[in-house]
């Protein structure tokens, strides 16, 4: 009874799945059964998001039901449409048809192959033509995430925390080319932010993340907050935020500075403080003319 | 009377698929009942009793094997489950050496997975694996999107038609496609037999025999009820 059935599924999603233009998320209930505030919001191809609010407020619920297509059949209730149609509700994907990569806080590699040999079974069975190319850019990809340089002879357990996550994201960028990508708090996992979110904007993709930082939050088109398990507004990113991500910027780099001197064993006396904050107050002045 | 085996590596979450499973039947009006095999120690049976209000039962292999177990008494648990009325027997079983699978022929095998057991193991496993109608992945939010999918393939590669269905059963995320396929099985037909050729051995099953039920075989045999007893010479 079961003959062909995996056959037909993936030729089926491989169809499905060519050209998504669109993903709508509808709406449904929250914690107390009422219905969400926001009643639907669209991502398109080429979108950063974020979703944002207080710790255990659903936004991890919001984005596993974007990775399931929900159709009304999560406890939220909430309807995935993908270029404005329903995923049947029995449709089953093959993991490497999947629309959407999705990294979450316990996301983990578990192997203890060498990278170098991890990557290539990856881009293997995902039938790429020049594996070995292949792998390169997703290790260019991953060391500009990190601060210390992935080698391909290490083994996957070896890695840091920072390493693992930027392996992760880079892995699903390059070999996985998911169109959608699903980001669950990287910013605890100590990556390079600002060069994550720059590098991400070069490819055409659908990236949401969750998150409590707010440079990632205001570099974003909009933002969904969340509370009690419902989406209660959407924000999009106005002018004005858009100048104060900048000073964010700033901060931001000023505080990887102090870590970088902390790191390198250096002392923080008055004068290195204040010569930093100076430096951004003037700066942030000089940008909001500009 | 339909029959779902259920097999798997301990701790791989059989148990808390089955229990969404489950509840799923209930809500839909159906009547499941549950086998627990386990070798020394299980307090599933009490769990799902307690929780579901269902016929369940638990027997201990104890000195046997639990697929060897499974294949002496299942006949007797098919005959209880039907004095209980009960239109869905649920069998859920502690397979160990993975040489042997549990399954019976017109029942849906099921084998539950955890894909942070590593890339290799559905390379590892056999028939437990290759014989099932259905492979449940479990705790998939736990490992790389490369891992899921270099898994999957594996899995594939061993079983070549199995339907595979990805779970994060904690949340009843994946349990939709397992009841559909449990409602759309087949009734099991008495005699029952084993779907495959157990491996070669000393005992009555090792050697082939597949006829299900304690009077079919010989040597160290056993009823539902655990009394051990030998036949032959």
């Amino acid at each position: 009874m079961y003959t062909n059935s995996i056959d037909i599924t993936c030729n089926f999603a491989e169809n499905y799945f060519m050209d998504i233009n669109k993903i709508t998320v509808i709406g449904g209930i929250g914690k107390d059964k009422s219905p969400e505030k926001v009643e639907k919001f669209e991502l398109c191809m080429g979108n950063i998001i974020s979703i944002v609010g207080p710790t255990g407020c659903g936004k991890t619920t919001l984005i596993n039901d974007i990775e399931l297509f929900a159709n009304k059949n999560t406890p939220s209730m909430r309807t995935i449409l993908i270029n404005d149609e329903p995923v049947a509700e029995d449709f089953t994907f093959d993991p490497s048809k999947h629309p959407i990569a999705l990294i979450s806080q316990h996301t983990n590699f578990l192997s203890d192959l060498p990278v170098g040999e991890f990557l290539k079974i990856h881009s293997t069975i995902r039938g790429s033509e020049n594996v070995s190319a292949m792998i390169d850019e997703t290790l260019d990809f991953a060391n500009q995430l990190t601060g210390e340089a992935i080698i391909k002879e290490t083994a996957m357990t070896q890695l840091s925390g920072g390493q693992t996550r930027s392996l992760l994201i880079a892995d699903a960028v390059i070999i996985g080319n998911s169109p959608i990508i699903l980001l669950d708090e990287i910013e605890n996992a100590g990556i390079h932010r600002t060069k994550a979110l720059e590098l991400l904007k070069n490819y055409q993709k659908i990236f949401v993340f969750v998150t409590h930082d707010p440079r990632i939050a205001l570099l974003s088109d909009f933002r969904i907050i969340m509370k009690n398990g419902a989406m209660q507004k959407m924000i999009t990113t106005s002018d004005e935020e858009k100048m104060a991500a900048i000073g964010l910027k700033q901060l931001d780099d000023i505080m990887l500075d102090f870590r970088k001197m902390i790191r390198a064993g250096e002392e923080i006396t008055n004068d290195i403080f204040d010569k930093h904050i100076n430096y951004l107050v003037t700066n942030y002045q000089y940008s909001l003319k500009k | 009377m339909k029959l779902i085996i259920f097999a798997g590596p301990p701790t791989c979450g059989k148990t808390t698929v089955i229990k969404q499973v489950i509840r799923r039947l209930l809500n839909k009006g159906l009547k499941p009942s549950y086998l627990k095999i386990d070798v020394l120690f299980a307090d599933e049976d009490e769990q799902l009793r307690s929780e579901f209000n269902i016929p369940t039962k638990k027997i201990y292999s104890g000195e046997l094997c639990p697929d060897h177990c499974n294949v002496v008494v299942l006949d007797e648990v098919v005959e209880w489950a039907e004095e209980q009325q009960a239109e869905y027997l649920i069998v859920e079983t502690a397979g160990l050496c993975l040489r042997c699978s549990p399954y019976v022929e017109n029942s849906l095998g099921v084998v539950v997975l955890e894909a942070t057991s590593g890339m290799n193991l559905p390379r590892k496993i056999g028939p437990m694996l290759t014989l099932a109608d259905i492979c449940v992945i479990t705790k998939i939010d736990l490992v790389s999107q490369a891992e899921r999918e270099v898994f999957r393939y594996r899995i594939l590669e061993a079983a070549k038609t199995i339907s595979i269905v990805e779970s994060n059963a904690l949340y009843g995320i994946g349990i939709d496609p397992i009841v559909r396929d449990i409602i759309r099985s087949q009734d099991i037909e008495q005699p029952m037999f084993l779907k495959g050729n157990p491996p070669v051995g000393t005992c009555t099953i090792c050697v082939g025999k597949k006829e299900i039920g304690a009077k079919n075989h010989f040597g160290v045999l056993r009823t539902m009820e655990n009394e051990l007893f030998y036949v032959g010479e």
